[in-house]
């Protein structure tokens, strides 16, 4: 049982009024979040936790500090309040530091599904066990992670910001596994009826039986059809990269004095929107700050950035809403990201293509050139040889260095189904892409 | 905590459970961080709370909450013992985790001086003299310095009667200048990149890596590496600092040696391993030279405790030897699985995670060399310093890692300076290929305080001890 918007708010106004700074925020946290790991078709984890986080950011003058409990008592309290002063007493002046955020009309916007909320282990277990039941039928190994999770957020400062927001959470995925091949298949959702365990059994073995036998193919440079849950990859590392004001104020994003310049191919348009109903959506950020819709790249022009109080302070701009919890120090990101869809069938995607790979996902990636957005990874469940349009083999797993703007500049066919997903910071609904060009710099062995 | 504690496992126990621990885990941190002049991160945060994890009719179920009163003691033990019953409704093998383990005990890292006790006005001025000396360089547009010290205290307890009370200090400190000029970004670190080096040692840690002491060069040199010639294309031999090579050690054999990854249990999400069961004992990892071992005893390394999370006693377990395959880092439920003892490697992020299979110190054992005899023996080749980018397929076997700095190796000597440097093969070929590691006096325990695993995602702190080491016929420069 969480605490619920009455208590969080009495809860903050005590807080606040145990300050003694010149502006005080408290941000609270709190977490129901239960998780069933399965691996080898059977449950070999299963855990639950009740969770609460109180966070007091104390600024005197342009001296800030901020601390943290998650002991509720008033003793408690009273000293993270104390410990958040006496940091900001030892700060140095930020003359970059303007104020805490004043309050603006906050939109209330239903991420909340009660039955979700209210699914315990048995009802886990059942899906679960639907998964391995369906891994055994068609004689393969079933792994996965099926996590629910019901959670509050409340922002408050001491001049007179106060939001509060609730979501609930069903992320699921199942990996299916062969003695030589795999197949995976997630969904992400604020309602759990939205998780159906055979469907997504049956996406998953589908994938897992269509890339046995797999065959060597020399690295080099492929057409590509990177699947959703591949092509997600690349606004994750834009989002890390490029599309905060921090990276973009020290030059050191693929942003960085490049607005109004075509940066992307034309069909390429990115936005961050955290109030669509097509996103978890989340009405605020962690300063209290209404999130505005950001428009990032439109049609394959940069457009903006996005900003918290801070960073927008900088450059005499407002902020977007998008600060991430007082303390953290990599700037405002982007967090219910969107890739635009096009209008074709994946099925044509594929006819398209003369000889290429299809991508179902990647896996380990990481820059290796941040301002160039120069990525690595691997290819990872389910990787195919495409030839005259057509799956015509499975393929051993690659290895790519690619630089994602240049991918973005070489989009060839965006699909009209998107897919909402986890993203490195919030989530992010993507499209599957037809990439020309892609390059695959090494092999492995499976 | 030991009333909490043994409420906890006696309601486990009336509520079915064969077997439960109970551990408390009260953290205390702190961070400081500089960027350009501001002290934009400066944070202190506590926790306190605790977990249960219980065996019943075979299977696990665990629970967590930051509530310590004796009723959420029987509720959170009522829940995991609920929570296993609904583990048994997908079937499976029952667990077995072996003999019983216990132990009565206390472990204190040993420290000289508490982070804690350290003025905070001393810390603040150390870290701004640092960050002012790199952003004095031209070309530098972000300079960052950072200290971070915790200390966690745990209790542990078990229904087969142990009671083990831990309490573990940690210190870290990292520094790093970013370059930027005409579409380049070049970054250099100290210690050691991503963030921080660390050790289970007190405020003495940063005393000694001497951050003011460096920041000039840092500086310079990520300046310096924006002119840089790129790194060559082709196949070289290399020579790796040993801070790079912590990080081939960490992902290339300590990834690999988890069992509960060889036995598919992490399959869906971290991967699982090439180094198979059956590879036990017979099969050639690396070259003679190559000598690997999982050690939590080592004196301030950043994997040293007394005890793991499931109570096992910190211990030392060889890996490779001379280059043979002889061990994994296990858990009481995996090491029964092949007949053996648990080895000590069960660690939890928190309270409310369970415990899994982590790196401890996981090491590569120095050599006969010194650096400069290791160099001066080197005709042709390139040495690679300080890790920027890394990632390695889902069986540890296919990997790619850059480093921030390079420099060409001609003639036994060290050359010019060489950017964007990328090298990568494949794992048991690569550890073939090392033919020198350096001494013990080239040998640093580095530490990692950032590797992921697990589903919800945990963060470990592992050590590696690594000294420089040469590779040869290394496939270099793979950015497009």
């Amino acid at each position: 049982m969480l605490p619920g918007e009455t208590q969080l708010k009495d809860f903050a106004d005590r807080v606040l009024a145990m300050s003694q700074a010149e502006q005080t925020e408290v941000l609270l946290f709190s977490s129901h979040s239960a998780l069933t790991r399965f691996a080898n078709s059977y449950i070999h984890q299963n855990v639950e936790d009740t969770s609460v986080e109180v966070s007091v950011r104390a600024v005197t003058g342009k001296k800030i500090g901020v601390a943290g409990t998650n002991m509720l008592s008033d003793e408690s309290l009273r000293a993270v309040v104390e410990r958040a002063a006496t940091l900001a007493a030892h700060q140095r002046e930020n003359e970059d530091f303007q104020s805490l955020p004043a309050p603006q009309p906050v939109s209330r916007v239903d991420a909340w599904v009660q039955r979700t909320a209210a699914f315990g282990p048995d009802d886990r277990a059942r899906v679960v066990a639907a998964i391995c039941d369906a891994a055994r039928n068609a004689k393969v190994t079933a792994a996965g992670a099926f996590r629910t999770s019901a959670s509050e957020v409340a922002v408050a400062n001491s001049l007179g910001v106060f939001a509060y927001h609730r979501e609930t959470n069903a992320d699921i995925n199942t990996t299916m596994m062969s003695p030589d091949s795999s197949g995976y298949a997630a969904r992400l959702s604020m309602d759990v009826n939205d998780v159906d365990g055979p469907t997504l059994a049956a996406e998953a073995i589908d994938k897992c039986l269509r890339s046995a036998n797999p065959v060597s193919l020399e690295p080099g440079v492929y057409d590509v059809i990177l699947e959703d849950y591949a092509a997600s990859d690349i606004l994750d590392y834009l989002a890390y990269l490029g599309f905060g004001a921090q990276p973009y104020q020290e030059k050191r994003s693929f942003m960085s004095g490049r607005l109004g310049e075509q940066i992307a191919g034309e069909n390429v348009t990115i936005w961050d929107d955290g109030l669509s109903p097509e996103t978890i959506p989340m009405p605020f950020d962690f300063e209290g700050v209404p999130k505005r819709r950001v428009e990032l790249i439109t049609n394959g022009v940069a457009n903006g950035v996005v900003y918290d109080s801070y960073y927008g302070g900088k450059e005499g701009k407002p902020s977007t809403g998008h600060a991430l919890p007082a303390g953290a120090t990599y700037g405002p990101l982007p967090s219910n990201l969107f890739l635009k869809a096009g209008d074709t069938a994946t099925d044509d995607m594929l006819a398209s293509i003369e000889r290429g790979i299809w991508v179902s996902r990647f896996w380990y990636t990481r820059p290796v050139h941040p301002l160039k957005v120069i990525v690595t990874g691997m290819t990872r469940d389910g990787t195919f040889l495409i030839e005259k349009g057509k799956i015509t083999a499975p393929i051993k797993n690659l290895r790519f260095t690619q630089s994602y703007i240049d991918a973005l500049n070489q989009v060839e066919m965006i699909s009209r189904q998107t897919r909402l997903m986890p993203g490195m910071i919030g989530v992010s609904r993507v499209p599957s892409l037809k990439v020309k060009s892609w390059n695959f710099s090494g092999a492995t062995e499976f | 905590m030991r009333d909490l504690v043994s409420r906890a496992l006696d309601t486990a126990s009336q509520q079915g459970a064969a077997y439960a621990d109970t551990r408390v885990v009260e953290r205390r941190a702190e961070s400081i961080t500089v960027r350009n002049q501001n002290v934009e991160g400066l944070t202190a945060d506590e926790s306190l709370g605790f977990g249960v994890r219980v065996i019943v009719d075979g299977y696990w179920g665990f629970a967590g909450s930051y509530r310590m009163t004796p009723e959420e003691a029987d509720r959170v033990a009522a829940k995991a013992v609920a929570i296993a019953r609904a583990s048994a409704r997908a079937g499976g093998p029952r667990a077995d985790i072996g003999p019983p383990e216990v132990h009565v005990d206390t472990y204190r890292t040993p420290f000289r001086i508490d982070p804690f006790a350290v003025s905070l006005d001393d810390k603040i001025a150390l870290l701004l003299r640092v960050n002012e000396a790199m952003m004095k360089v031209k070309s530098i547009v972000m300079a960052e310095s950072n200290v971070y010290y915790q200390r966690e205290k745990k209790t542990f307890g078990s229904s087969e009667g142990s009671f083990i009370e831990q309490d573990l200090v940690e210190t870290g400190c990292g520094i790093g200048a970013t370059a930027v000029d005409e579409g380049e970004v070049q970054q250099r670190s100290y210690p050691n990149s991503v963030g921080r080096h660390q050790g289970t040692e007190g405020w003495e840690f940063v005393e000694r890596w001497d951050l003011a002491g460096n920041a000039p060069r840092v500086a310079d040199e990520a300046a310096a590496l924006l002119t840089a010639k790129p790194c060559p294309v082709g196949v070289t031999t290399v020579i790796l600092d040993g801070s790079q090579l912590a990080l081939q050690v960490h992902e290339s054999c300590g990834h690999a040696v988890e069992l509960d990854r060889v036995l598919g249990t992490e399959a869906a999400y971290a991967g699982t391993s090439f180094l198979t069961t059956d590879k036990l004992g017979n099969f050639r990892y690396g070259s003679d030279a190559v000598n690997l071992t999982a050690d939590a005893t080592i004196p301030g390394g950043l994997g040293t405790f007394g005890y793991d999370d499931e109570g096992v006693l910190a211990q030392s377990t060889p890996l490779v030897s001379s280059g043979l395959f002889v061990g994994y880092l296990t858990s009481r439920e995996t090491a029964a699985s092949l007949g053996q003892h648990s080895n000590g490697a069960m660690r939890a992020h928190d309270f409310n995670r369970i415990p899994l299979i982590r790196m401890t110190n996981v090491s590569l054992e120095p050599g006969e060399w010194t650096l400069a005899d290791l160099i001066a023996a080197t005709d042709d080749g390139i040495y690679m310093e300080t890790n920027r980018s890394w990632s390695i397929d889902q069986r540890r076997l296919n990997f790619q890692f850059g480093t921030e700095l390079a420099r060409e190796i001609k003639n036994g000597k060290l050359g010019d300076l060489v950017k964007n440097a990328t090298y990568a093969g494949m794992t048991p070929q690569f550890w073939g290929s090392c033919d020198a590691v350096c001494n013990r006096d080239h040998r640093v325990v580095w530490g990692t305080p950032n590797c992921g695993k697990g589903q919800p995602e945990q963060i470990a702190h592992t050590g590696h001890g690594a000294a420089p080491a040469r590779f040869r016929n290394v496939q270099v420069g793979l950015m497009k």
